[in-house]
């Protein structure tokens, strides 16, 4: 059925764009835009793949991803907050960085395999009609991004730390008046921004893909990006951003698979012009829900 | 805030500055950061020494598009290039990751620069800038991988290239012959000539053992973009496919998604057995040693200008060994297959073509009529795809 295939494989392919678009909300409503996020990707993604190949331990290898995509979210941080760099220049330096670093270092595995992290069904829920292959038979990092996206909403506007994050991004200064340090919370914000971007590049070469190659994660992170504004800076509809991506990749090869005689130049643009469409009918809309002093210097 | 403005921007620039040099050492490598200074691979340099006085060393260049360890095209190019690093008094200077591009164009010219009489450039999109290039430089040989020479021909511009399409018609008899749902996938990247004649023999291999079968061709627009690939296979196994075969660069995600299925797997590029050590059927792989050699020496004895590679020069069975190889068999194979995959061989050899007539295209218009065939310069201009294909060009 082709509805459960797209859905299944929206989801499947999904994770590795929901981690970087959830980080990317982290970060930006902390007032910090990342277009290093493709390179934190890149960076989980090879350093997920030779850690785990290295200790035979794939889950050590995420852990060495995320940490991955944490210390370029940290050098991103450090650009943009400490020494007032611009913080567009700097996120593509740091994903040009990480490009160059990760092709240089990642030659020794390309075609090397990893002990991967494969799905698991769930007992009983994965057998359910329609439902059950659609959300069910994943890995268990796509398990972990079901609960991370509703975990993030409820710190980012249920707690008092999500309450800084939310004042850096808007009024710094009024952070500032209470004894915070806007600068610090917008260090802390895109650090966990990079460490989440590099989980979903560990995803996608553990999980997803098991493989490392060269450019592997290929706009994703840059994708994420643009799903921010689609999403308004709101976690939950990240997820239905970055699965209406996939959905769409998933969609025009399975149109493939099914012989539909369309454009294959076409099919291939699906994806990019389902997320260019619906960014410029909700343009209005989002604009206010940016966060005011996004992409502002701190004084 | 303005007067520390200067200091950002420095700070900036050293950081991009950085970014550069890494991007530069690991994607766009010069010759002596790929080839002297790694370990482990054989530096290609080193192994100049051998015989001649450095005086009269004969010094060939090698570009690749990728990494030299891909697995596949570009590793199989580099191994050809360690054959002609072992000649006597030849000295090979190499650079990967180059892109089809003006910069193309520019490394070759400082392999020029460091002396290099002959230049392999080894990626499709290469051709026209070391034509540029043969016009400028009279007295360096480039000879290019893939490509048609094109008008006017110079006497120090060749292409080569193997006939692809025989060991994949009969990868395709395996195919044909292990298949149980008739079904057979083909993930590709463009619809270029060389991947449509592939497609089309691979087919054709499979319907001269297994009339029913048809291959659903599906496209990613990319050498590699593995989430691709993965989506890719699943789509195609979601319809029933039980065996997969790829153009593709990076091969390693749709051969490990298909054996994870249960389904077969035909190679393309390199041998990968190992990926997939229950599915795997046969495949087909470069071996370019001998042809690099054979290129080497004649343009070494300075008879470039009148032998063969000066102009479009293919090899296949019919006229020698073809440097596209079939590769080793899995444990699935039976005699039977094997036998009717000698006799295919056998075939080509004699002077035969996978696309010997009837063939007809997906509406079934007739493309070559019965007992014609086409050459291999009009194989490498194929536009179509045969009966039993599945999927669109345009």
């Amino acid at each position: 059925m082709l509805l459960e295939s797209v859905l299944t494989g929206a989801v499947r392919g999904g994770t590795s764009i929901l981690y970087p678009t959830l980080g990317e909300v982290i970060s930006e409503r902390a007032g910090v835009v990342n277009l290093g996020t493709e390179g934190c990707m890149l960076a989980g993604a090879l350093t997920a793949y030779a850690v785990g190949i290295e200790t035979g331990s794939v889950w050590l290898g995420v852990v060495a991803g995320v940490v991955a995509g944490a210390v370029l979210g940290l050098l991103h941080a450090f650009m943009v907050i400490t020494r007032r760099a611009n913080p567009i220049a700097t996120g593509l330096v740091v994903t040009f960085l990480a490009l160059g670093l990760t092709a240089l270092f990642g030659q020794d595995y390309v075609g090397q395999g990893v002990n991967a992290m494969g799905p698991v069904a769930i007992p009983g829920l994965s057998d359910l009609p329609f439902l059950g292959p659609i959300l069910f038979d994943h890995d268990p990092l796509t398990y972990l991004s079901f609960a991370a996206a509703p975990a993030i909403w409820w710190v980012l506007f249920r707690t008092r730390a999500g309450l800084n994050i939310r004042a850096a991004g808007e009024r710094p200064e009024v952070l500032e008046a209470f004894g915070t340090s806007p600068a610090r919370v917008r260090y802390a914000a895109v650090v966990i921004g990079g460490a989440l971007a590099g989980l979903g590049g560990a995803q996608l070469s553990t999980a997803f893909t098991l493989n490392w190659s060269e450019r592997m994660t290929v706009g994703r992170g840059f994708v994420a990006v643009a799903l921010v504004i689609f999403a308004a800076w709101d976690p939950l509809k990240a997820v239905g951003g970055a699965y209406l991506f996939s959905g769409a990749i998933s969609l025009q090869l399975q149109l493939q698979a099914r012989g539909w005689e369309l454009s294959r130049y076409l099919l291939e643009a699906v994806p990019y012009l389902t997320v260019i469409l619906v960014l410029v009918a909700l343009s209005h809309r989002r604009r206010h829900a940016a966060p005011e002093s996004l992409g502002r210097v701190l004084a | 805030m303005s007067p520390r403005r200067p200091r950002h921007l420095l700070f900036t620039a050293l950081l991009a500055l950085v970014a550069l040099l890494a991007a530069a050492c690991g994607s766009s490598g010069d010759d002596t950061a790929t080839t002297g200074g790694s370990e482990g691979s054989g530096g290609a340099t080193e192994s100049s020494g051998g015989g001649a006085a450095s005086g009269d060393t004969f010094t060939v260049g090698f570009i690749y598009v990728g990494p030299k360890d891909d697995f596949g095209y570009n590793q199989a190019a580099y191994q050809g290039s360690q054959a002609v690093a072992a000649l006597d008094g030849v000295e090979v200077i190499q650079s990967e990751n180059v892109p089809e591009t003006a910069e193309a164009e520019a490394v070759m010219q400082s392999m020029i620069d460091k002396g290099a009489k002959l230049i392999f450039a080894t990626s499709f999109g290469h051709l026209e800038f070391a034509r540029n290039l043969a016009e400028e430089n009279p007295d360096v040989v480039f000879v290019h991988q893939g490509g048609l020479e094109g008008e006017p021909g110079l006497d120090n511009l060749g292409t080569y290239f193997g006939t692809v399409y025989e060991p994949v018609y009969t990868a395709g008899i395996a195919a044909g012959a292990a298949t149980k749902t008739g079904k057979l996938g083909y993930v590709y990247a463009f619809p270029i000539p060389q991947t449509l004649a592939n497609i089309n023999a691979f087919t054709l291999g499979a319907q001269s053992v297994n009339p029913a079968a048809e291959t659903i061709a599906i496209s990613t627009g990319s050498w590699c973009d593995p989430g691709l690939q993965a989506e890719a296979a699943k789509s195609l196994l979601d319809q029933g496919v039980d065996v997969i075969t790829q153009h593709q660069d990076c091969t390693k995600t749709i051969i490990e998604a298909t054996e994870a299925a249960g389904a077969f797997t035909v190679g393309y590029h390199a041998d990968a057995a190992e990926l997939a050590p229950k599915g795997w059927l046969t495949g087909s792989e470069w071996s370019w040693d001998q042809l690099y050699v054979d290129i080497t020496t004649t343009v070494k004895d300075g008879k470039f200008a009148e032998s063969d590679y000066n102009g479009d020069y293919r090899i296949g069975l019919q006229t020698g060994d073809n440097p596209f190889v079939q590769s080793e068999f899995g444990p699935s194979v039976t005699d039977d297959t094997k036998g009717k995959i000698d006799a295919a061989r056998e075939a080509f050899i004699d002077g035969g073509s996978p696309f010997k007539g009837p063939v007809a295209d997906q509406d079934g218009k007739e493309m070559y009529a019965a007992d014609k065939q086409p050459t291999y310069a009009e194989v490498e201009t194929m536009d179509f795809f045969v009966k039993g294909v599945i999927g669109t060009i345009g």
